[in-house]
């Protein structure tokens, strides 16, 4: 990966292991490529030891843990040679409740990353052009994204509160609201619009509101970039020819903005899709915004259940890689087809 | 690439008709956009500073006032008072939150995370950029993989292996587990730096006789030292807003607990006014606020190169 992806300037590249930028392979003397060599190694080795001691092992002991039947009270009796068993995935596959966290999780992932994304699309167009203080409003856009999580929630349980949030308080005064809505407690509500009653899962809603108004920012930042690095003269062009501005936004900008529009669906996916910290802060997983990394989190340390902790994060991180792999996929034939 | 061909039909005819011209689909477009952008910017600044701001606003107010009247979007200068953020930094013992300590438990681990994590990262980060060997393709996509890991999957063996061991609930447990998920990261970011000072600079001094120790030192680092400050801060920022870990492994030493860790477990208790805890929540926003408009442009850089996980 180059420079670009830590440069706003530059276009962002797709994030994948490439190529380390450096100089041409030095043939000099194999001594020197020799000493080379080892002084790299010295130098990383702190690095790798650290992250090979406290991430590659404890996930490959997740795995171990997850064919194991082992709860927190006998931890100490659990070692590598334990009596391993598929009972724990069988639980997990078997229990209804699983394959509803499994939905939740997804609805969440998909309207959140989109929704996200779709924010800080049009973000980036408004703040296009130059004005005063687009400093300060560029600036204003990112404290969503950078303020602590726990702050946040607090702040959005508060103002989303039935009893004395402000949200209801001018819902009701001035969108005329017949009663408070509880955000964050209420699994569903009926909404009925010109006349047809629908019914809305509200607490899941407004936890993928959070999400999009949070992460916007991120995808802000990735589109402001590249839409720094397109050329003016293409649309000032199409603006001779007489293409509208929604035309040159769909022939000219929009295409030179989808493989940075990808790359943020496929980060964004992966981060909503683990997430806990909102979730858990917003709802505790309550009100039908289970997803599996509240699940994963209650068996740990509501049950002290180790295998199936285990066991659910396996399924997760499974599935996981399955999507991102075949989406990278039918993303590069795509891109071979273009 | 009809759409084109059908604009280049389009545009010739639109001036022969002067009527047409005032009321064309491109001069419509173009006004309401006009209106809509500033629409949008004003929407936009709402939504993302209301929270900050309504933060504020009701850690200075009286707590019988937020009740009476939840609505008021406005605290005269006669009626702010200062009691909540007294009551939120006082420790336990004089009947306060106790948040100074949290603070100071934040400090402590956010910033021993930044001194290890740049320790381990700077070098590493040189070795990967500038030196040739064996495996570095295979070390650069382990870290990448390492980074875009779900944290949630770390939780379970993470937890398991520190009650074994017994340093759950201790900070010093806390801080490995942050320094090994941040390093990847840093390194990430760092070798992008590394690998924009030209290596000419490095070789001149290695032929004036500089050591490979002295060229780092003496070149390279001095020349990073932007970078390096801008992912002092990132990794700072991640340590100070981290919560999933400190959850895990903290809860129940409540002296121990960090900012944010204090922050969500009182949030839960009813007992302690939301006046009070909205201070709390400013104590926790402010170093974050303050870093972010200090460094901004350093920072977006940084953000767009590695964004924290969760």
């Amino acid at each position: 990966m180059s420079q670009q992806l830590a440069d706003v300037s530059g276009a962002p590249p797709p994030p994948l292991p490439d190529q380390p930028a450096g100089r041409p392979t030095q043939r000099g003397s194999g001594r020197r490529a020799r000493a080379e060599a080892r002084a790299g190694l010295t130098l990383i080795s702190p690095t790798l030891v650290i992250v090979v001691v406290m991430v590659v092992l404890p996930i490959l002991w997740t795995v171990s843990l997850a064919f194991q039947n082992i709860r927190l009270l006998n931890i100490s009796t659990a070692g590598v040679f334990g009596s391993y068993s598929f009972d724990n995935f069988e639980g997990i596959l078997t229990s209804g409740d699983f394959w509803v966290s499994l939905r939740t999780t997804l609805i969440y992932s998909v309207l959140g990353t989109a929704s996200a994304i779709g924010l800080g699309l049009v973000a980036a167009l408004a703040l296009r052009s130059a004005f005063r203080g687009r400093t300060f409003v560029r600036a204003a856009m990112l404290l969503p994204y950078v303020a602590p999580v726990v702050a946040v929630t607090y702040v959005w349980t508060t103002m989303l509160s039935p009893q004395f949030g402000v949200v209801n308080y001018w819902g009701e005064r001035l969108l005329g609201w017949d009663n408070p809505i509880a955000f964050l407690s209420q699994r569903s509500d009926q909404v009925s619009l010109f006349g047809i009653s629908v019914s809305l899962p509200t607490a899941l809603l407004t936890v993928i509101a959070f999400e999009a108004w949070r992460s916007f920012p991120f995808a802000f930042l990735f589109l402001t970039a590249r839409l720094a690095a397109a050329p003016e003269t293409l649309e000032e062009a199409a603006r001779v020819d007489g293409a509208t501005p929604t035309q040159r936004f769909r022939y000219i900008v929009l295409p030179q903005l989808l493989p940075t529009i990808a790359v943020l669906s496929v980060l964004r996916f992966i981060w909503t899709f683990n997430s806990f910290d909102d979730i858990y802060l917003l709802t505790g997983g309550g009100a039908g915004t289970d997803v599996i990394s509240v699940r994963v989190f209650n068996a740990l340390v509501a049950r002290g259940d180790i295998g199936a902790a285990s066991a659910q994060a396996l399924v997760l991180a499974v599935i996981l890689a399955g999507m991102v792999v075949l989406y990278l996929k039918r993303f590069a034939r795509q891109e071979e087809q273009a | 690439m009809t759409a084109a061909t059908d604009v280049d039909r389009q545009a010739p005819s639109t001036p022969t008709r002067p009527v047409a011209r005032t009321w064309s689909r491109d001069a419509v477009e173009t006004q309401v956009f006009r209106v809509l952008r500033w629409v949008v910017i004003a929407f936009l600044l709402v939504i993302t500073l209301f929270p900050f701001y309504y933060m504020v606003l009701l850690s200075l107010r009286p707590l019988d006032e937020v009740v009476q009247d939840p609505g008021a979007l406005w605290v005269g200068p006669s009626e702010v008072i200062l009691d909540s953020y007294d009551s939120v930094l006082a420790g336990a013992d004089e009947g306060g939150q106790g948040f100074l300590q949290f603070m100071r438990n934040s400090a402590v681990v956010a910033f021993s995370t930044v001194a290890l994590t740049l320790l381990v990262a700077i070098p590493g980060a040189y070795a990967v950029s500038r030196l040739q060997f064996f495996g570095r393709r295979q070390i650069s996509g382990l870290f990448l993989a390492v980074y875009l890991f779900p944290s949630i999957l770390l939780a379970v063996p993470l937890f398991v292996f520190f009650t074994r061991i017994g340093l759950r609930g201790s900070l010093v447990g806390l801080l490995i587990v942050y320094v090994s998920q941040i390093v990847a990261v840093s390194i990430y970011m760092l070798r992008n730096y590394f690998d924009t000072i030209p290596v000419s600079l490095e070789e001149a001094a290695a032929i004036d006789g500089c050591s490979r120790i002295g060229i780092m030192r003496r070149i390279s680092l001095p020349l990073a030292l932007p970078a390096i400050m801008a992912n002092a801060l990132f990794v700072f920022m991640i340590a100070w807003n981290e919560f999933l870990f400190a959850l895990l492994f903290l809860v129940e030493e409540r002296s121990r607990w960090t900012v944010s860790l204090g922050l969500s477990q009182l949030a839960g208790s009813i007992e302690i006014p939301t006046t009070v805890l909205m201070a709390g929540s400013v104590f926790v926003t402010l170093p974050i606020i303050i870093i972010f408009f200090a460094s901004e442009r350093l920072l977006t850089e940084g953000l767009t190169a590695g964004a924290e996980k969760g």
